[in-house]
């Protein structure tokens, strides 16, 4: 399985996940989600994202490595913007490659589903010249919670 | 030494983003470390009291409150994540 982890200080390019994936006629699925900012009816200004440079990889690392022991994929990529982006803006994306379906979805959705809980990264938006933290929602930790709950016999640390 | 580490509305209301300090041995878990700040620095107390849910990472792998930390070890406070 091809992987690909990166945390980028840039804009992110939607078509780039699919090309780096395709493998030619193994996969029969591929699965893209991209995570973009929000403006909240035109609120928010601006999102900074800020990251533990270093624990950042390696929990995203571990994260895909999970899917792979529970989904057979093909390819797997997460890539995360970090600084300052603008509304309507790519945050992160998260694609996977597999034989079929089932497993591209289910895949995709568990990484982003503990990435949102798991990696250290952190947002302020920006509303009214002023910058907010963004304080984390219950519902993502219940997400995250539900797959570890299916999961048997593999703890994420 | 410990090296501690603070990220986003932590580090901010801390003031800095990392101090070295020198706990006695009995401080050998995070919860006892974060009592042990609390006592020996006004603004980490302050800053603590202000961020009551928090996560922790001991040497940039995510730990609990009661994991053992020891001599040499980066321990990471922070609010909960707020990634993707």
């Amino acid at each position: 399985m091809k992987t690909r982890i990166e945390i980028r200080n840039g804009p992110l390019d939607s078509t780039e996940p699919a090309a780096w994936l395709g493998d030619a006629g193994l996969s029969g699925a591929q699965v893209q989600f991209a995570g973009q900012v929000r403006d909240e009816q035109g609120r928010v200004e601006a999102l900074h994202l800020e990251h533990y440079p270093g624990m950042t990889e390696s929990v995203l690392s571990t994260i895909v490595e999970q899917a792979a022991t529970q989904w057979h994929l093909n390819g797997a990529w997460v890539v995360h913007r970090v600084g300052t982006i603008s509304p309507g803006d790519d945050i992160v994306q998260v694609a996977v490659s597999a034989a079929h379906r089932q497993a591209a979805f289910e895949a995709c959705a568990f990484i982003m589903d503990l990435l949102k809980t798991r990696a250290p990264f952190w947002k302020k938006e920006l509303i009214g010249g002023r910058w907010f933290w963004v304080e984390a929602r219950e519902r993502d930790a219940e997400a995250a919670a539900a797959w570890l709950q299916g999961l048997s016999g593999h703890e994420l640390p | 030494m410990i090296e501690v580490r603070f990220f986003a509305a932590l580090r901010e209301r801390v003031g800095n983003d990392n101090m070295t300090v020198s706990p006695p041995e009995t401080v050998n878990t995070v919860a006892k470390l974060a009592d042990w700040l609390t006592e020996q620095d006004p603004r980490v107390a302050q800053a603590l009291a202000a961020t009551p849910r928090r996560m922790v990472a001991v040497n940039e792998v995510l730990a609990t409150e009661d994991a053992a930390i020891c001599d040499g070890d980066v321990v990471a406070l922070f609010p909960p994540v707020t990634g993707g």
